[in-house]
C-alpha cells in the first residue's frame, strides 16, 4: 500500500473518539428555567445581582435579537437550533460563599486537574522551572481564571496583579465593582446588534473574564482562562472584555473543553478587546471543545464573535489560535486597526477530522494611517471534514500606507475532506499595498518516505510534517501553551501518538 | 559474513518489469559499485532494498542479516541499519534539521529497544560530525534541506548516516549535481564512516566517483541484470569504452 | 428582501418590459411560454444586488437601476453606422458574424465564406423549432432575463477536426441609445478541431444602452481553442455577459478577455473541465477609468482528474473606477492531480480608485497542487523615478509600467496578430488617459 494511503488508513481509524477531555463531572447545579425570553434574562441578570443598566442592556439586545435571523453564508451545515430546547444558565450550587479555594467544590477542582489546569497557585510555580538565564521566573507566572458551565469559579493571583494594578476578575464581578469601566468598553468593540450569536450572547452572558491594565504597566504573568461546560443541554454564553491602557501590555491565553455527548451544545462566546495609545494585546486561544464522535454526532457548536479594537495610535492586537474542537466552529478574530499606525495581527491553525465543519477566518479592517497587518492561516483538513478560512482585509480612502501581508495554507489528508480558501481583498485607496498568497497540497509522498527511511513510523512522520506546517504559528504561542498545542495536534490527527 | 543477499529479485513499476531476476551478495565491511546506464535499474534495487512504495516485488527475496527484509516496513528496516543516502533529498519545510536528527534518531533507538540519547550527548555528537562534514552549526537550525545548495544537501545526507550508524549504506548518484569539491568533502565523509562492520553501496554513472570511493568490487547493470561483476579496475575498463558492450550480454 | 420591485426607478413597470417587448421576440408559441416562465422568474428575483454572494461587489440594483427596453431592429441608417464600425473594429481576415441592436446582419456577416468551413444559423432561426437554446442550469436573474429577452445570436457548429483558416469574430454593435439588447450564441467544437473565435462589443454613435449577453461553449475532445473577448463599450453603457464553456478531454483552451469601457460591465463566466488531460490558460484585464466599474467572475470548475488551469489576471485603475476580479477554483472529489493557479493583481493609479478581490479555493480532493496570489498597490516609485531619470515624462514613464503590467496578461494569448490588436486597444486606452 502506498504510504500517502496508508496514512489516510490511520487517520481515519482515529478519530475523534479519542477525546481526552469527554469525561462529565457530577456536582449538583443551579440552572435557570429551560428556555429564552425576558425572563431567563431577568432570571441569570438577578442571579448575578446586577445593576438595572446592565439588565436594561440585556433586555435591549434580547428584543434586538427577537428581530434577528440565524446567518448562513458561512459553509457550515446543521440542523437548526431550538433555542428554546436550550438552558441559559447553569451553575455549580455554592455550599456557601467561596472565599477561597479550598472551599469550591473538589469535584470541579478535581475537573481542572484531570484538564491539567492548575488552580493552586502553589502547585502551578512548583511547575515552573525556568532555565538559568531565562527571563524572571515572575513572568512565567500564570494567573487562572476558571469558567465552569456559566459561572467563574476560581480566579488566581488576584492579589499579585492587584499590586500592579491590573484588574482580573470574572466578568460578573467587574459589573459591580467596576461599572464605569464596564459601562465605558461593554459593547464599544462588538455592539449588541452586531450579529445573530453576538446579540443572543449580550442577552444572555453570564460570566468570563475582565481585565484591565492601567497606562505604562506591563502585565506581570500571562492571564488565562480555561472554559468548561459541563451541564447537559447548556449554552455557554461567556463575555469577555480586556483593555489595554495607554503603554500597556498584556498576554491573555484562553483554552475551552467539554463533556462528550450525544446532543450538540452550543457556545456563543463574544470577546472584545480594546487597546489604546501604545498598548500591546496579544490574545491566545487553544480550542479544543468536544467536536463530536466518529459518526459525527454530537460535539459543540462553536459560534464566537472576537473583535479587537486598535482604538490607539501605535496600537497593536495579536491573535493567535489553534482550532481543533468543536462540530462547527464559526469564528472571525478580527482587527479594526483605526489608530494611526496600528498593527493587527492573526496566526491561525485549524485541524479539522471526522465530521467536523470548520469556518473561520479573520477581518483586517484598516482605517488609519500606515496600519499593517499580517495573516498567517494553516488549515489541516482530514477525515470527512470540510475547512474553511474566509477572511477579509479592506483599506478604506483615509487610511493611506495601509499594508497587508496574508498567507493561507492547505494540507489535506485523505479524499473525503475538503479545504477551502474566501479571502475578499478589498483596497479602496492607491498606497494599500496588499499581498496575498494561498495555497492547497497534500503530505508529498517522498517527504513521508525520507522521514520513514530515517526510521520515523508513518504517525510521526506525518506530525512531524504537520508540526513543520504549522510551525509559523506555534511559534506565536507563549511557550507552555505552545507545548500543548503541539501534543493537541498530535492527538487530533493521530489519536495514539503523544 | 554476508549482510546484504539479494536474490534472483524481479520488481515491477506500473506493469512493467524493471528488474529482471537480479542476484546480489554484499559482506560486512565491504564497498561495492553498482554501475550503469540510466534505465538499467540502478535507482530501483535502492528504493526497493529501502522499502519504497510504489514498487512490486514479484518473485525472488532480499535478506538482511539473514532476516526478510521485504516483509520489514520502510522504518523497520531503518531502524536494522539499512540507510538510503537519497539522489534528491526532499526539502522539509518548518522542521529544523536538528529536531529532525533527533526525533529520527530516537525513533530508531526505540524500536531496536534502546534508551534514548542524552540532548549534551547528542549535540556533542551532531557538533564534532557537522564539522568534519564542514556544515555550518546554523544549517541545522534550518529546515531539513530547505534552502540548501545541492553540495549541502548531499553533505547533510552524509551527517546523518554518521549519526544513526547504519550498517549498509545506499548511496544512491551521489555525484549527481556536485561540483569536484563539493565532492570531495562528502567522499571523505563516506570514507571516514567505512568500518570492518559497516558495508557500503555505491550506485553511480559515472567512474568519477569511485576515486573517492574505492570500491572492492564493481557491478555492471544492464536491462535490469548484473550483467558483470569485478574488482575495480572494471569501473576503468567501464570508463574507457562505455556501457555498450554490455547491452547485448543483457 | 424586497421581492418584487413593481415599479423601476423611472416609474415604469418591470413588467413593462417584456409585454412591451413580447411581440417581437422570435420563436414558436411554446418558445414564448418559456421565455414568460423565465420572465417570471427574473422578476421575482428582481435584479441583482450586493447580498447575493456573488454578486457582492457589483450591485446592478445600485448601479444600473433598471433595464431599459428592448431596442428597436436597425434601421437603414443604423446599419449604416453599424457598418462602419464594423470596418474600425474588424480583426484582418477574420470572417464575421455581425449583431446590431441584437439582430443578426447578413449584409454585414462574412456568412458564405465561414458556411465554407462551419455551420452557421442565427438563434432567430433554431427558436422556431424549440427554446432548446434558452435554457440553462443557472438560477442568476441576469440569465433568466436573458432567456425570456433574446432577440438573436449566432450558432455555430465546427465539425470534427476542422481546422479553420482564420478566426470567427462575433460583433456585437449598439446604434440604439437608452435601449437594451439581449443576445444568446452557441458554439459547439468539434473534436480535434482547431478554432480561433473573437467576441468583440462596440458602440456607434449609441449611449447610455445596455447588453445582456450569454454565450454556451461546448470543446469537443482534443481541440486547439483561443477564445478572445473584448469588451470596449461606449463610456456610459451598461454590459453583463454570461459565460458557460464546457470543455472535453485533452484540450487546450486558451482564454483572454479584456474590459476597456462602460459605465458598468460584468463578464462572469463558469469554465468547467469536463474531460481529463485538458490545459486552460485563462486571463483577464480590466482598464478602467472615470467612474467606471468592472467586474470580471471567473469560476474554473476541475470536474475530472488531471487537468492543469492557468489564471493570469491584471487590473488597471484610474480616476474612481472600481474593479472587481472573483476568481474561483473547484476541484471536485475525484478530480485528482488537479494543477490549478491563479494570480491576479491589481494597479491603482488614484487615490480614489477602489479594487476589491476575491479568490476563492473550493478543494474536494487531495492530491492537488492549487493556489492563488493576489496583490494590490500603486505603481512602484523607484521605476518610476528611474524611468523619469532616464528622460521620460511622467505620463509615458506610467504608461510604460502599466504596459508591462498589463502584459504579463496580454503575452498569454498564443496568436501573434490577435495579441497585437489587444495591444492596440490598450494603447488606445492609454492615450484616452486625461
Amino acid at each position: 500500500m502506498p504510504a500517502v494511503q496508508e496514512t489516510v488508513e490511520r487517520v481515519k481509524r482515529i478519530d475523534v473518539d479519542q477525546y481526552r477531555y469527554g469525561f462529565e463531572t457530577l456536582i449538583e447545579s443551579d440552572k435557570a428555567p429551560k428556555g429564552l425570553s425576558e425572563e431567563t434574562v431577568k432570571f441569570i441578570s438577578e442571579k448575578k445581582n446586577e445593576p438595572a443598566w446592565m439588565l436594561q442592556w440585556r433586555l435591549e439586545a434580547y428584543r434586538r435579537w427577537l428581530t434577528m435571523t440565524e446567518p448562513t453564508w458561512a459553509r457550515v451545515d446543521y440542523p437548526k437550533i431550538d433555542f428554546q430546547d436550550l438552558y441559559y444558565y447553569a451553575a455549580p450550587k455554592p455550599k456557601k460563599t467561596v472565599t477561597s479555594l479550598d472551599e469550591i467544590d473538589p469535584e470541579i477542582l478535581k475537573t481542572y486537574e484531570k484538564l491539567g489546569i492548575p488552580l493552586r497557585e502553589v502547585a502551578m510555580l512548583e511547575g515552573v522551572e525556568p532555565k538559568p538565564g531565562e527571563e524572571d521566573p515572575a513572568r512565567r507566572k500564570i494567573a487562572v481564571d476558571a469558567v465552569f458551565d456559566s459561572v467563574s469559579v476560581a480566579t488566581t493571583f488576584k492579589a499579585e496583579l492587584k499590586k500592579a494594578g491590573v484588574i482580573f476578575m470574572p466578568i460578573s464581578e467587574a459589573i459591580r465593582e467596576h461599572p464605569e469601566l464596564v459601562q465605558k468598553y461593554l459593547g464599544s468593540v462588538v455592539p449588541t446588534s452586531d450579529n445573530f450569536y453576538a446579540t443572543l450572547n449580550s442577552a444572555v452572558f453570564s460570566d468570563g473574564s475582565f481585565v484591565y491594565v492601567p497606562p505604562g504597566v506591563r502585565c506581570p504573568m500571562e492571564l488565562s482562562t480555561y472554559f468548561r461546560i459541563n451541564e447537559r443541554n447548556t449554552g455557554q454564553f461567556e463575555r469577555t472584555l480586556i483593555i489595554a491602557d495607554k503603554g500597556s501590555y498584556v498576554s491573555y491565553l484562553e483554552g475551552c473543553t467539554a463533556p462528550q455527548r450525544d446532543e450538540n451544545q452550543l457556545h456563543a462566546a463574544v470577546v472584545e478587546l480594546v487597546a489604546h495609545d501604545d498598548a500591546e494585546i496579544k490574545y491566545s486561544t487553544v480550542q479544543n471543545w468536544y467536536p463530536g464522535n466518529s459518526e459525527g454526532k454530537g460535539g459543540i457548536y462553536n459560534f464566537v464573535t472576537k473583535r479587537g479594537d486598535c482604538r490607539g495610535n501605535n496600537s497593536k492586537i495579536s491573535w493567535t489560535q489553534v482550532e481543533t474542537g468543536s462540530a462547527i466552529t464559526w469564528k472571525y478574530p478580527s482587527c479594526i486597526l483605526r489608530g494611526d499606525n496600528s498593527r493587527g495581527e492573526f496566526y491561525s491553525i485549524a485541524i479539522s477530522n471526522g465530521f467536523q465543519q470548520v469556518d473561520s477566518g479573520t477581518k483586517m479592517i484598516h482605517l488609519g494611517k500606515n496600519t499593517s497587518s499580517r495573516i498567517i492561516s494553516k488549515g489541516i483538513a482530514a477525515g470527512k471534514s470540510q475547512n474553511t478560512y474566509r477572511g477579509l482585509v479592506t483599506a478604506h480612502r483615509k487610511a493611506t500606507g495601509a499594508r497587508n501581508f496574508t498567507a493561507c495554507d492547505s494540507l489535506l489528508i485523505g479524499d473525503k475532506c475538503g479545504a477551502h480558501t474566501v479571502p475578499y481583498i478589498e483596497a479602496k485607496n492607491s498606497s494599500a499595498t496588499f499581498e496575498h498568497e494561498a495555497t492547497t497540497s497534500k503530505i508529498s509522498e517522498d517527504v513521508l518516505f525520507y522521514c520513514v527511511q530515517r526510521g520515523l513510523s508513518q504517525e510521526e512522520a506525518v506530525g512531524l510534517v504537520v508540526n513543520g506546517f504549522v510551525k509559523d504559528v506555534l511559534q506565536q504561542l507563549p511557550m507552555e501553551f505552545a507545548v500543548e498545542a503541539q501534543k493537541l495536534i498530535s492527538i487530533s490527527l493521530e489519536g495514539s501518538v503523544g | 559474513m554476508a549482510l546484504l543477499e539479494v536474490k534472483d529479485l524481479k520488481v515491477r513499476v506500473e506493469e512493467r518489469e524493471i528488474l529482471h531476476g537480479l542476484t546480489l551478495t554484499v559482506n560486512e565491511g565491504e564497498i561495492h559499485a553498482i554501475m550503469g546506464p540510466n534505465g538499467s535499474g540502478k535507482s530501483t534495487l535502492s528504493h526497493v532494498i529501502a522499502g519504497k512504495p510504489g514498487y512490486e516485488v514479484t518473485d525472488g527475496q532480499i535478506l538482511f542479516k539473514g532476516e526478510d527484509l521485504l516483509e520489514m516496513a520502510p522504518e523497520e528496516r531503518a531502524a536494522k541499519g539499512v540507510f538510503l543516502a537519497f539522489q534528491y533529498p526532499v526539502e522539509i519545510p518548518g522542521v529544523t534539521t536538528m529536531n529532525f536528527l533527533r526525533t529520527a534518531l530516537n525513533a530508531q533507538r526505540k524500536a531496536r529497544g534502546e534508551s534514548e540519547l542524552m540532548v549534551p550527548d547528542f549535540l556533542k555528537k551532531v557538533r564534532e560530525v557537522s564539522k568534519s562534514l564542514n556544515i555550518p552549526q546554523d544549517m541545522l537550525k534550518r529546515g531539513v534541506n530547505v534552502g540548501f545548495s545541492g553540495g549541502e544537501k548531499k553533505r547533510n545526507e552524509v551527517l546523518q548516516m554518521a549519526l544513526f550508524e547504519p550498517s549498509l549504506c545506499i548511496l544512491d548518484e551521489m555525484d549527481s549535481g556536485l561540483d569536484i569539491d563539493a565532492l570531495r568533502i562528502a567522499a571523505d565523509g563516506v570514507n571516514a564512516l567505512h568500518s570492518p562492520k559497516r558495508a557500503m553501496v555505491v550506485i553511480t554513472h559515472y567512474q568519477r566517483l569511485l576515486n573517492y570511493i574505492v570500491p572492492d568490487v564493481v557491478h555492471v547493470m544492464s536491462k535490469g541484470r548484473v550483467v558483470k561483476s569485478g574488482g575495480k579496475e572494471l569501473a576503468l575498463e567501464l570508463e574507457e569504452s562505455g556501457y555498450t558492450q554490455f547491452e547485448d550480454a543483457a | 428582501m424586497n421581492v418584487a420591485v413593481a415599479k423601476t426607478g423611472s416609474g415604469r413597470a418591470v413588467s413593462d418590459l417584456f409585454a412591451s417587448a413580447e411581440g417581437r421576440l422570435p420563436g414558436s408559441p411554446s418558445v414564448i411560454a418559456s421565455r414568460r416562465e423565465a420572465f417570471e422568474t427574473y422578476e421575482r428575483l428582481g435584479l441583482p444586488h450586493r447580498r447575493i454572494e456573488e454578486w457582492k461587489y457589483t450591485d446592478l440594483r445600485a448601479l444600473v437601476g433598471e433595464v431599459l427596453p428592448l431596442a428597436a431592429a436597425p434601421d437603414a441608417a443604423a446599419l449604416k453606422r453599424a457598418a462602419d464600425a464594423v470596418k474600425a473594429h474588424a480583426i484582418a481576415g477574420a470572417r464575421k458574424l455581425v449583431l446590431v441592436d441584437g439582430v443578426f446582419a447578413a449584409d454585414l456577416s462574412d456568412v458564405r465564406a465561414l458556411t465554407a468551413e462551419a455551420g452557421f444559423r442565427t438563434l432567430r432561426e433554431t427558436l422556431e423549432k424549440d427554446a432548446g437554446l434558452l435554457t440553462t442550469a443557472s438560477t442568476d436573474a441576469v440569465i433568466a432575463l436573458n432567456a425570456a429577452m433574446a432577440t438573436d445570436g449566432v450558432v455555430l457548429s465546427i465539425a470534427d477536426g476542422a481546422q479553420l483558416s482564420a478566426p470567427i469574430q462575433i460583433i456585437h454593435i449598439a446604434t440604439a441609445a437608452s435601449a437594451s439588447a439581449f443576445t444568446r450564441s452557441q458554439v459547439v467544437i468539434g473534436k480535434g478541431a482547431r478554432a480561433t473565435l473573437v467576441e468583440s462589443f462596440v458602440a456607434a454613435g449609441a449611449k447610455a444602452y445596455q447588453v445582456n449577453d450569454a454565450v454556451i461553449v461546448t470543446v469537443g475532445d482534443d481541440a486547439d481553442v483561443a477564445h478572445i473577448r473584448l469588451m470596449d463599450d461606449a463610456p456610459d453603457a451598461v454590459n453583463v455577459t454570461s459565460h458557460f464553456v464546457t470543455v472535453g478531454a485533452n484540450v487546450k483552451l486558451n482564454f483572454f478577455n479584456m474590459t476597456t469601457g462602460a459605465a458598468v460591465s460584468r463578464l462572469q463566466g463558469l469554465i468547467t473541465l469536463a474531460g481529463e488531460g485538458s490545459e486552460l490558460s485563462a486571463n483577464g484585464v480590466n482598464l478602467l477609468q472615470k467612474t467606471e466599474h468592472g467586474d470580471t467572475t471567473l469560476v474554473v470548475d476541475h470536474a475530472v482528474p488531471n487537468c492543469v488551469s492557468r489564471e493570469v489576471f491584471r487590473a488597471v485603475i484610474d480616476d474612481r473606477a472600481h474593479s472587481v476580479f472573483q476568481g474561483r477554483i473547484i476541484v471536485r472529489p475525484d478530480a485528482q492531480k488537479t494543477d490549478g493557479k491563479m494570480m491576479t493583481r491589481a494597479l491603482l493609479l488614484s487615490d480614489e480608485a477602489e479594487a476589491d478581490n476575491k479568490p476563492e479555493l473550493e478543494i474536494f480532493a487531495d492530491d492537488v497542487s492549487c493556489g492563488h496570489g493576489a496583490t494590490s498597490g500603486a505603481l512602484d516609485d523607484s521605476l518610476l523615478f528611474y524611468l523619469k531619470a532616464r528622460g521620460l515624462p511622467e505620463k509615458q514613464a506610467q504608461a510604460l509600467l502599466i504596459q508591462a503590467f498589463v502584459g504579463e496578461a496580454v503575452e498569454q494569448i498564443a496568436d501573434d496578430g490577435l495579441r497585437e490588436h489587444v495591444i492596440g486597444i490598450a494603447e488606445r486606452w492609454l492615450e484616452r488617459r486625461s
